[in-house]
């Protein structure tokens, strides 16, 4: 059972020379890191070798049958059409087998509903198309973003190991402790799935799940959203590390420590004057990773969907709306609020970059004062 | 059973009074003709739909963006879903009963023929909105064929509106449609036909129809809940409004479930009317038949929240869904039991009808397996959304619905063209079909047990391999279709002459009547015995 | 149509009808269904009653609070404590801090949800903010208070009981009576 799934599989690689860069893929589930992924593993392997078992005989049967019972043997057919012993016989031996298949389900479905209190909770929230993760114990939320190169994925530049399972800041949990997660969205549903924990639960809009895992193996497990949640759901990946329990602490302390330090230079900045150069480096990159989804790396938008930022009139003349859709988003579409998660020095940027790229050129700077006026209310 | 045919039914052909031309097609109530639209329709809505699947296997024979941007991609593979479920398979089903039920039950018609002729003619238009609205600003509906909410509704473009309408349209006809079969069966069967006499196509199709009736109305009320949530401000499934986007979850799947049976009931009943012609033995267990597909239409209204044990739902609630679930096996075992029990010690020859029939039985179940594996709920949490259910569904569907509706095209070809048709090259055919179909669903389980999640355009460097070759068996299955298309129109123009019964173990009343069918058969009731 | 199909036809149709409305029926039926059996998660629309039963000092259970604005929703929303040990039993107030951040005024609803979702049959409210839709003029804050006592009959797998809000802007849908939304300077 066990070596299944390190088998190999060769023949297409042989085959198909189209594919350059490809890694081996393991041909069955993963066995996983935590005790529950390890139970549904031999759950899968015990129903499948069953379900093995009974094709065996029913195929056998069949194809037995297609060899000997076949008109250019010369064989006279049968006329029997029923038999009450054999079909009660063929009701029966099933309802067995399912129970026997039942058992080992149920305990593993009690298993996994453990209530019991949890040694750290991570608030879990999707939205289109990133995850969320705040530690409800600690200061310390963040957002995370795919971090595969828009060059890779247009094949401009060769593909990296981690191809579309890479982010910019991945979840980290302590080994050896039960870890819950609460997952919510913002926007539509997503699922949050990490298969080495045995752990997919659908983050619903407005509802909090709850999922739990307890992973002893230091590492680095990755996993996806399991749910179209619209255009990108793809490249939403999700990356999570296991530390030790004193590691973890040194790094939750880190980020809260970091945090409250980009906190605390956000208002020295309202002071502060960028220049042109700058704004437009940081807008650009801060784009690329927040807008360009929606709105197209050329701004052009996706006519239909996502409104064109090129030309478009709020673009070139109203500032203040401007900054204010960035901030608060509007109402009933997908454009999103990013007050609270982009830096005032970052939506200054984008805001900046957006009025003077693609031949927008107002040449007009936004500075985060600007942007802190109209989070004040005073910009308006 | 065996009938007399008191009328003789070569002495119509003198009041087939049907208008030439386009007009015939448009204003005929005839059951083999509309039979005949629904057929050729589903057939060019399998190749939309088809050429859709190339699209999306094209995309996805590499890694990164090929071909589609992303939002293109979700259309192609939400309209695929669509067509094939609603415009391919369905009113395939529907052109067989169409043309079958009548004759097998000896009626003259269908019971509500004007009906019927609406019934089908407003099919084209619904999928001509549904095809139209992919042209629009912003691109078609892209949000899987189970339109979640509320990715269907706050998050959806403006093209949900003609989604809509479209789905209505299709509902609609679905009704008709299972309204008539329903009708004919039961007021039209010949004196002498009683409902333990009906040939199992028959009984399936009836209690496909009451499905029909029974859910397509709450896919109407679903998609009638997106449409005003989306537009005229009700929030049934918009939580800042009081409502719950997992309810849109029960109600879809409250249809979606008896949906995934009104696809293969009509099957079984095809592959159990092949194997004991092609084995020349009686069925086994006739009766059980019958009580198996009941209990798998009524089971069927109880299993619904399998597919979301992900969403969170307690304990409980899991248990009752997976226990429900896990029970739906035993009747379709007891299905595939009797036709294995049907072909011991028959003499069986293997034609191309029996090849599709044969090859139905073995992959069908085999979609059956990881469907039982599927219903284990902590199991699914690894399998849910992931390429393993892509492949579970396709061997139901492809290797199953549509396995059979090529198996009874094959079948009754005959009878309704009045020349046999090529066999070899339908060999040909089977065999090309039941080899790319394999490698292109086959991997798929491995792909998804791997950790590739469904409805992604792009994918991880691991799953490159197998997806390259997936595409590739994509691409033949594809191709193979074509020889299909080249058989049927040899078999429409000519070809060796068909006798009346067809097929040396062929029993039933639709093989008493000559081939082709006529115009207009058992105007005179016949007198089953 | 021959006379004698009209009965049969007429029966599928209205059948068919009938299930039309069904699926809505099932809107309600869900409802009911959740409120049973805790499925969603969500807790009671109406205050419970305050004669809150025996206090079962015996027990600890730990309430975690969070608060979310959605993400199209600009208002600053925290709970003023982040989780709570009680008693079963016990009333408890507990207040949340809203502000709007903006210069327009906005309107707010808040959803609850229970995690675990049975837990949520034995989380009364006596009085919440989550009740009705909550207004704030631009620039100004509030205190929104949340009275309630978790059920002792609370089964004893249950530990911690998480109860989310998640804050939406349903200015375009307020109810609120007309004098008080034509206000100047809205």
């Amino acid at each position: 059972m066990t070596k299944t799934r390190s088998l190999r599989w060769s023949l297409p690689t042989l085959l198909l020379a189209a594919t350059a860069n490809a890694t081996d893929m393991p041909l069955n589930m993963t066995k996983g890191v935590t005790e529950i992924s390890q139970q549904v593993y031999h759950l899968h392997m015990t129903i499948f070798w069953i379900c093995c078992a009974i094709g065996a005989v029913v195929f056998g049967i069949m194809f037995w049958s297609i060899v000997r019972h076949r008109k250019a043997r010369g064989v006279q057919p049968a006329q029997f059409h029923e038999s009450t012993k054999v079909e009660i016989l063929w009701t029966a031996i099933p309802v067995i087998i399912l129970i026997i298949m039942a058992i080992p389900a149920t305990k593993t479905l009690i298993a996994m509903e453990d209530t019991t209190e949890a040694d750290v909770t991570v608030l879990v929230t999707g939205s289109q198309w990133k995850w969320h993760y705040k530690y409800l114990e600690h200061d310390v939320e963040f957002y995370s973003l795919l971090a595969t190169p828009k060059e890779q994925i247009i094949n401009k530049f060769a593909k990296g190991e981690n191809y579309l399972l890479e982010v910019d800041r991945p979840l980290v949990i302590p080994t050896g402790k039960k870890v819950r997660f609460l997952m919510t969205s913002d926007d539509v549903i997503h699922s949050w799935w990490v298969p080495a924990f045995a752990v997919k639960k659908d983050a619903n809009p407005g509802f909090i799940n709850e999922a739990w895992t307890r992973v002893d193996e230091p590492g680095t497990y990755r996993g996806q959203c399991a749910e179209l949640c619209g255009k990108d759901h793809g490249y939403m990946p999700i990356v999570v590390i296991a530390k030790s329990p004193a590691d973890f602490e040194s790094w939750v302390n880190g980020e809260a420590e970091r945090i409250a330090k980009a906190k605390a230079e956000e208002q020295e900045l309202l002071a502060m004057n960028m220049g042109m150069d700058e704004l437009m480096s940081v807008g650009e990159r801060t784009y690329t990773a927040y807008c360009a989804a929606c709105h197209q790396p050329n701004g052009e938008g996706l006519p239909g969907i996502f409104p064109a930022l090129k030309g478009s009139s709020m673009a070139l003349n109203d500032m203040p709306g401007h900054i204010n859709i960035v901030l608060n988003g509007k109402a009933g579409t997908a454009m999103q609020a990013y007050a609270k998660q982009l830096s005032l020095k970052e939506i200054a940027a984008v805001i900046t970059y957006e009025r003077n790229a693609w031949g927008n050129n107002t040449g007009e700077l936004v500075q985060a004062a600007d942007v802190h006026a109209v989070l004040q209310g005073k910009g308006e | 059973m065996s009938a007399v045919v008191t009328d003789h039914d070569h002495d119509h052909e003198h009041h087939d009074h049907k208008p030439s031309g386009i007009k015939r097609w448009f204003y005929t109530t005839n059951h083999k003709d509309i039979g005949t639209m629904y057929l050729v329709f589903a057939l060019i809505m399998f190749f939309i739909g088809g050429a859709m699947a190339m699209v999306i296997r094209a995309e996805l024979f590499q890694p990164g963006m090929q071909f589609v941007e992303p939002n293109f991609f979700n259309q192609m593979t939400t309209v695929h879903g669509l067509i094939m479920v609603f415009g391919a398979v369905m009113p395939a089903f529907t052109g067989l009963a169409n043309w079958m039920i009548p004759m097998m039950i000896g009626a003259p018609d269908m019971a509500l023929p004007r009906m019927n002729n609406w019934s089908f003619w407003i099919l084209p238009f619904a999928f001509l909105i549904l095809l139209i609205s992919l042209f629009m600003p912003g691109g078609g509906p892209s949000f899987g064929w189970t339109f979640y909410a509320p990715l269907s509704t706050t998050y959806s473009g403006d093209s949900t509106a003609l989604f809509v309408f479209s789905v209505h349209i299709m509902g609609i006809s679905s009704i008709m449609g299972a309204i008539n079969v329903i009708v004919t069966i039961f007021n039209l069967r010949a004196p002498g036909m009683t409902w333990m006499k009906m040939p199992l196509f028959v009984w399936t199709w009836l209690i496909t129809a009451f499905l029909l009736i029974m859910v397509m109305p709450v896919l109407a009320g679903a998609v009638t809940m997106v449409l005003t949530d989306k537009y005229f401000g009700t929030s049934f499934f918009d939580a800042a409004g009081g409502g719950d986007p997992v309810l849109f979850q029960h109600i879809f799947w409250f249809f979606g479930h008896p949906e995934v049976y009104i696809m293969i009931l009509p099957a079984f009943g095809i592959v159990s009317s092949i194997v004991p012609t092609f084995a020349r033995k009686p069925l086994f267990g006739y009766a059980s038949m019958v009580y198996a597909t009941s209990s798998i239409a009524l089971l069927s209204f109880l299993v619904w929240a399998h597919h979301m044990f992900t969403t969170g739902m307690p304990v409980a609630g899991a248990l009752f869904f997976m226990y429900c679930t896990m029970l739906i096996a035993v009747p379709t075992g007891v299905k595939v039991f009797n036709w294995v029990a049907t072909m011991w010690r028959g003499a069986m020859t293997f034609e191309v009808p029996m090849m599709f029939a044969l090859a139905f039985i073995v992959l069908f179940t085999i979609g059956g397996f990881s469907g039982l594996m599927l219903a284990i709920t902590p199991a699914d949490f690894q399998y849910h959304d992931t390429y393993f259910v892509v492949a579970h569904f396709h061997y139901v569907l492809v290797t199953g619905a549509v396995f059979s509706i090529i198996a009874a095209a094959y079948y009754w070809l005959p009878k309704w063209t009045g020349h046999m048709y090529d066999e070899k090259l339908g060999q040909w055919h089977f065999w090309c079909s039941l080899i790319s179909v394999n490698l292109l669903f086959f991997p798929m389980h491995f792909v998804g047990l791997a950790g590739m999640p469904r409805r992604i355009p792009d994918y991880a460097l691991q799953f490159a391999d197998f997806n390259a070759f997936i595409s590739i068996g994509g691409f033949l299955f594809g191709a193979s279709q074509l020889i299909f298309v080249w058989l049927l129109v040899k078999c429409a123009r000519g070809g060796e002459k068909a006798t009346a019964q067809v097929w040396e173990g062929a029993e039933g009343l639709e093989w008493e009547v000559p081939s082709p069918a006529p115009y207009h058969t058992f105007e005179t009731p016949p007198v089953i015995k | 149509m021959a006379l004698k199909h009209k009965p049969l036809t007429f029966k599928l149709a209205v059948t068919a009808l009938a299930m039309f409305g069904f699926g809505f029926a099932l809107v309600p039926l869900y409802d009911v269904f959740c409120d049973l059996t805790g499925l969603n998660g969500k807790t009671a629309v109406t205050a419970a009653s305050a004669e809150a039963a025996q206090i079962d000092i015996s027990r600890e259970i730990v309430i975690e609070f969070i608060a979310r604005p959605n993400k199209q929703m600009p208002w600053l929303f925290e709970p003023e404590v982040r989780r709570m040990t009680v008693h079963p039993g016990e009333i408890h107030i507990m207040n949340y801090l809203a502000q709007n951040p903006t210069s327009r005024m906005i309107v707010g609803q808040a959803v609850p949800s229970v995690s675990p979702g049975q837990a949520a049959l034995y989380f009364h409210k006596i009085e919440c903010f989550c009740f009705t839709q909550q207004k704030l003029a631009g620039g100004k804050d509030m205190l929104m208070p949340l009275q309630f006592y978790v059920d002792p009959a609370l089964p004893s797998q249950f530990s911690t009981i998480t109860l989310s809000y998640t804050l939406y802007d349903v200015t375009s849908a307020w109810t609120g009576d007309s004098a008080e939304s034509s206000q100047p300077g809205e």
